[in-house]
């Protein structure tokens, strides 16, 4: 098996086994912010469990951060591969002609992607380990505030038009990524003969909700700060 | 038409190579491409000058052996043909057009328009084939039912001429569009059975050993193919090879 995991084919199986990981948190965190919109309470009561909970920090987040850095670090891995193929360039090249803008630039849209990850690492996760692991307050709640504090400090950071306008800008490029990525993961695991049309539907679906969802979420709080 | 052509030249495996221009006037609508380019090349010689090299052989979309990227598209822009298929009424008169050899480390440059696919020679001897000795009692080839939905699809699968179009169009240089239609032939009979974790191992193994890209799905190849093989052979090999590592 470890020999499969050497082969091209096998790298790509296991781009796709992260990036069917990565799909699946971005419909749960997806789930969860919504709940920001629909009902503040059910948001900050879930956010609190999904931040305290040993099993979610100890257990899933590890391995969210895992297949986070594994998808980008095995994506410029194989870009650079890739791009070895093929020594001389053509002089002209029409790219347009047989395939999709999205598919041909999955690294940029994912270099997107990972600025997106540091900003939004600097906004919540880097201040949430502050205040769980350095200051070691696992409450949930803050000074001036009724309850616990993740509503307030979500709507709080939607505030700036910039941050709003940056987080618009990446998901749109999420949904480029995705446009193609969920396809793509599926044909890599061999799992499209057949069912191709349908699956290009869900990822088009998909590609769709998933950003847009997040672009909304960011607006109406901004809105509504 | 009269048209400009900016040629890929290079005199050898080592040369440095470049971009050329000719001209060519009155080609008719009716010429195929490589008609096209036999009358450069009689100009050229007439003009005491190197003709330009490539790839022929059937002229008749068979053989795999014609090569070329033109305009930016493997065998041009036109869809389901080789480039000796492509007729001169796909292009304008006063056009300009590109020509350049198939571009892929796995695939050097020997001269000209002329590219070594030896590549795809080896990846074949490391398993596109069944090992059928011709002991005479061999069985016939009724005695195995084979579904007509299972033969169709060995046969399409069948049908790849090994041009390289799809390593040549693909931005990765990713050849799995040819493997995976070999692969996929012998994958579907019964016949394929006895040798297909070893067939797959040893061809993806050798593809890999030869330098081509991965594919990353763009889906390029098969709107290039003159075949029309399916990117659902990718999927199939990857299935096969998940299968034979297990």
């Amino acid at each position: 098996m470890s020999g499969f995991f050497k082969s091209s084919i096998g790298r790509k199986v296991a781009m796709a086994l992260s990036a069917f990981f990565l799909m699946f948190f971005l419909l749960q965190h997806l789930a969860i912010n919504i709940l920001s919109v629909l009902s503040p309470d059910t948001f900050n009561e879930v956010s609190h469990f999904m931040g305290t909970n040993p099993l979610v920090q100890f257990a899933l987040q590890p391995v969210l951060i895992f297949a986070v850095v594994f998808h980008f670090v095995m994506g410029f891995v194989l870009e650079l591969r890739n791009s070895k193929a093929r020594k001389v360039s053509y002089a002209k090249n029409n790219g347009a002609a047989n395939s999709s803008w999205m598919s041909r630039n999955m690294i940029w849209s994912g270099i997107t992607i990972l600025a997106f990850i540091g900003l939004h690492f600097v906004d919540f996760w880097f201040p949430e380990i502050n205040t769980k692991f350095i200051q070691g307050d696992w409450s949930g709640t803050m000074e001036g505030i009724e309850g616990f504090r993740y509503h307030e400090e979500l709507v709080h950071k939607f505030a700036n038009p910039l941050r709003v306008g940056a987080y618009a800008f990446c998901f749109v490029l999420l949904g480029l990524h995705l446009a193609h990525g969920f396809t793509s993961a599926f044909q890599s695991m061999g799992g499209t003969a057949g069912r191709k049309k349908t699956l290009q539907n869900i990822g088009k679906a998909y590609a769709i909700i998933i950003p847009a969802g997040f672009i909304f979420i960011a607006i109406y709080h901004h809105l509504n700060h | 038409m009269n048209l400009t052509l900016k040629i890929w030249r290079q005199v050898d495996a080592k040369d440095k190579g470049k971009m050329v221009d000719y001209k060519v006037t009155e080609i008719s609508g009716s010429m195929s491409f490589l008609e096209m380019m036999d009358v450069l090349n009689e100009q050229l010689v007439n003009a005491g000058e190197q003709p330009v090299a490539f790839d022929h052989d059937c002229r008749e979309g068979i053989c795999g052996m014609c090569s070329m990227y033109i305009n930016g598209e493997a065998h041009g822009p036109d869809r389901g043909v080789t480039t000796c298929q492509l007729h001169m009424r796909m292009f304008k008169d006063g056009d300009t057009i590109t020509i350049e050899p198939w571009r892929a480390g796995a695939f050097p440059v020997v001269k000209d328009l002329v590219v070594d696919r030896s590549a795809f020679d080896r990846i074949q001897h490391a398993g596109g084939y069944i090992s059928v000795n011709t002991s005479g009692n061999t069985q016939d080839a009724n005695a195995i039912p084979i579904s007509k939905q299972a033969a169709d699809t060995a046969m399409d699968a069948a049908t790849c001429i090994g041009c390289g179009a799809c390593v040549a169009t693909c931005k990765n240089s990713s050849a799995m569009l040819f493997v995976g239609a070999k692969v996929s032939q012998y994958a579907l009979l019964p016949q394929g059975q006895v040798e297909a974790a070893d067939r797959v191992r040893n061809m993806v193994a050798q593809m890999d050993l030869e330098g081509f890209g991965n594919c990353t799905n763009t889906g390029a190849c098969e709107v290039e193919c003159p075949k029309g093989i399916s990117l659902d052979n990718i999927a199939r090999m990857n299935r096969e090879l998940m299968k034979a590592s297990i």
